[in-house]
């Protein structure tokens, strides 16, 4: 394998866990912007790191962006307190500043006659495609520091992230705590512009906890998961410039955290769009056929004979809904046992009639409940019935039935089956 | 009218507090006694969820100190435990219930350390006393109010703490959850811890507790409920109109306001 390729790779993927890993809290804290800003705040730390070492050292460039990193949260924290200012104007406020900083530092070095200048620029952009030996080993050893002390401090980061003022009852050193995640944002946001560049950064910290919190309810897999995120994005898009050399790596590892994302966003069980969906429409389908079995039995209740058949004509001219609505229902119902069909005539099956009762049963103690209890006119009271029906569970009819003493008749005078 | 207890688990020495040089508490004098239920009752921005948080450190004092059992917060914050309100928290949280609760042992574990075996045997246990055990592994986001406060006071429980704290714990709570917490409340005095609670429900605290302290900027009056809760004091609390105090603050905080304004000029 070509060397360059597999360093691109490695450092892209050693980016992507260590960004996503340390992502998740900022994600959990709804500090999502403020990693943008501390991706932002870097630049201008880096190249006084510059400035004051005269070379590219990593170690002076990685402690000049820790200081503005830091300079820019305590920026936005005094601002909010001192101010009336809003979290998110603090925000745009000191990241566009650091950033205009960082780049007019910049040029300034650019236009100097110090020859180790050359590449300091890719801190804006990135430089996936360029990553030597040497970096993906830098690399390694902040993706290791970031591992190392979200583990230590596994614990101190979820109970802050979920629980700031009981975290600050029982003790804990919240300042530090706090400032440690911002060390290893910083660390990440370093470790990760030299290959997606500044601009991009905040992509690799949210993107993958926003995607991996589609998935699950637990925190460590939460926090697996967005790793797996990151590693597979930082592959796909290194793969993908390579294989296109003229698109860019850092903005395709971006793209592709994104369509991982969208996907997420799409498919993800109980919380994706199409889950949502599904439950959606299977509850809309409930409620079309109970409607469908309480007019059969409304139909049968004012003809005196449950077991009668009934036209889809008759039917229609009961309750109104679209004609292909009924028909559907009708099958669906006569599929489960609760109707059946003879001469394109439609009986309730004993099944059918019980639920039938039950959900007029459901319709009309809410109704009593509403005149009796929330003082509701009798005439006001139909349309919520119509929602409650499908709604009430087993035990709230229950607790319908004890505190409204099995009443007779609902407030239109008509019979409550029991 | 302010009742002093002797020997008291919580005394509270002129403590005032302000936001914004606004002040939310003015010179706060009282005692709270050892092994009582206590309730901190007053209208909406009477200062309540300010004096428990002032008494955490959680919100810094302007003047004034509070001592638990003679002694600063610091040397003895293993026996208090707070419970803040239930909007303090995202209950869309990926956490489980059992680990909430779990998060009640954290302060007697330390740095590094991770909850052992008998950390999540107690708090099993202390699921099991608000009656949520079959909940442990739900999701905290599918829980009703009730059932949140319940995993709160848990949680509460497994620090196993001499005081008490709380914040509203019967807000948005359904009836079966006020009996319960109510019953644990007087459990927990009944082996000799204090018991100091945020209440909205007069005639709750009138019935089950046993001192209050009447909030209102300032502490209007604080003693046993029977001295405390007259008409008369109650009035003073509550009173209808703005009292002196709260115009005092608003102007305080205009003041600031318009300089600020002024400096931005």
């Amino acid at each position: 394998m070509d060397p360059n390729f597999r360093y691109s790779v490695l450092g892209a993927m050693l980016l992507g866990a260590g960004a996503a890993a340390i992502g998740c809290f900022a994600f959990l804290k709804k500090q999502s912007l403020v990693g943008d800003a501390v991706a932002h705040a870097v630049l201008p730390g880096i190249c006084v790191g510059f400035l004051l070492a005269g070379t590219k050292s990593t170690l002076a460039l990685f402690a000049g962006a820790l200081v503005t990193g830091w300079l820019s949260l305590e920026a936005i924290r005094i601002i909010r307190q001192r101010t009336r200012l809003k979290e998110d104007a603090a925000i745009a406020i000191v990241l566009s500043v650091f950033f205009g900083a960082g780049i007019l530092l910049l040029t300034m070095i650019q236009h100097s006659d110090n020859a180790q200048q050359a590449g300091l620029d890719k801190f804006l952009f990135g430089k996936a495609a360029s990553l030597v030996e040497e970096d993906v080993q830098i690399f390694a050893v902040m993706t290791a520091i970031i591992f190392v002390l979200l583990y230590l401090f596994y614990k101190e980061f979820k109970i802050a992230a979920f629980d700031p003022q009981f975290s600050k009852s029982i003790g804990l050193p919240m300042r530090l705590i706090d400032f440690l995640q911002m060390a290893l944002i910083v660390v990440a946001v370093v470790a990760g512009i030299q290959a997606v560049g500044v601009v991009l950064m905040a992509a690799m910290l949210i993107t993958p906890a926003a995607t991996a919190r589609y998935w699950t309810n637990s925190l460590p897999k939460m926090i697996g998961l967005a790793v797996s995120m990151g590693v597979v994005a930082a592959v796909a898009g290194v793969a993908f410039s390579t294989v296109a050399p003229k698109i860019p790596t850092g903005p395709s590892i971006v793209l592709a955290a994104t369509f991982l994302f969208a996907a997420s966003l799409v498919l993800a069980p109980e919380r994706g769009v199409m889950a949502r969906a599904a439950r959606h429409r299977r509850n809309y389908i409930r409620m079309q056929d109970e409607n469908v079995l309480k007019t059969l039995y409304h139909l049968g209740e004012e003809s005196g004979d449950f077991l009668k058949s009934w036209t889809e004509k008759e039917i229609l001219a009961r309750r109104k809904m679209p004609p292909v609505f009924l028909k559907n229902s009708l099958r669906r119902l006569r599929r489960q046992g609760f109707l059946k069909e003879s001469a394109g005539a439609w009986t309730l099956t004993p099944e059918g009639k019980r639920r039938g009762a039950r959900v007029t049963k459901l319709h009309r103690l809410w109704e009593v409940y509403l005149t009796k209890y929330v003082n509701i006119a009798h005439d006001h009271v139909h349309d919520d019935a119509e929602n409650m029906e499908h709604v009430l569970t087993p035990e709230l009819e229950e607790r319908l039935e004890q505190l409204l003493e099995f009443p007779g008749t609902d407030p239109h005078d008509k019979t409550i089956p029991y | 009218m302010i009742t002093h207890s002797e020997n008291p688990a919580i005394e509270v020495h002129d403590a005032t507090v302000s936001y914004n040089r606004r002040p939310v508490l003015w010179s706060v004098d009282a005692t709270v006694p050892q092994g009582k239920m206590v309730a901190i009752v007053g209208p909406n921005g009477a200062g309540k969820s300010t004096l428990l948080k002032s008494m955490m450190g959680l919100v810094p004092l302007a003047s004034g100190h509070i001592e638990f059992f003679g002694k600063a917060l610091d040397d003895v914050r293993g026996r208090v435990s707070y419970m803040p309100q239930r909007e303090a928290v995202d209950w869309d949280f990926p956490t489980s219930v059992f680990d909430v609760v779990l998060m009640g042992r954290y302060g007697k574990l330390g740095l590094f350390k991770r909850p052992r075996a008998a950390d999540k045997q107690v708090a099993m246990e202390c699921l099991k006393k608000v009656g949520m055990e079959q909940f442990a592994e739900r999701q905290i986001s599918r829980l009703s109010g009730g059932q949140q406060q319940r995993v709160f006071l848990a949680r509460a429980l497994a620090q196993d703490a001499d005081i008490y704290l709380m914040d509203e714990p019967f807000a948005g709570v359904d009836a079966a959850t006020e009996a319960t917490i109510l019953q644990l409340l007087a459990e927990m005095r009944s082996v000799g811890k204090t018991i100091v609670v945020v209440h909205h429900d007069l005639q709750a605290v009138a019935q089950s507790f046993d001192w209050v302290l009447l909030l209102n900027l300032r502490l209007v009056a604080s003693g046993p409920i029977a001295e405390v809760l007259t008409e008369k004091l109650l009035q003073e609390t509550y009173g209808g109109k703005l009292n002196l105090l709260a115009e005092v603050s608003q102007i305080l905080h205009e003041e600031k306001k318009k300089s600020r304004e002024k400096r931005k000029v």
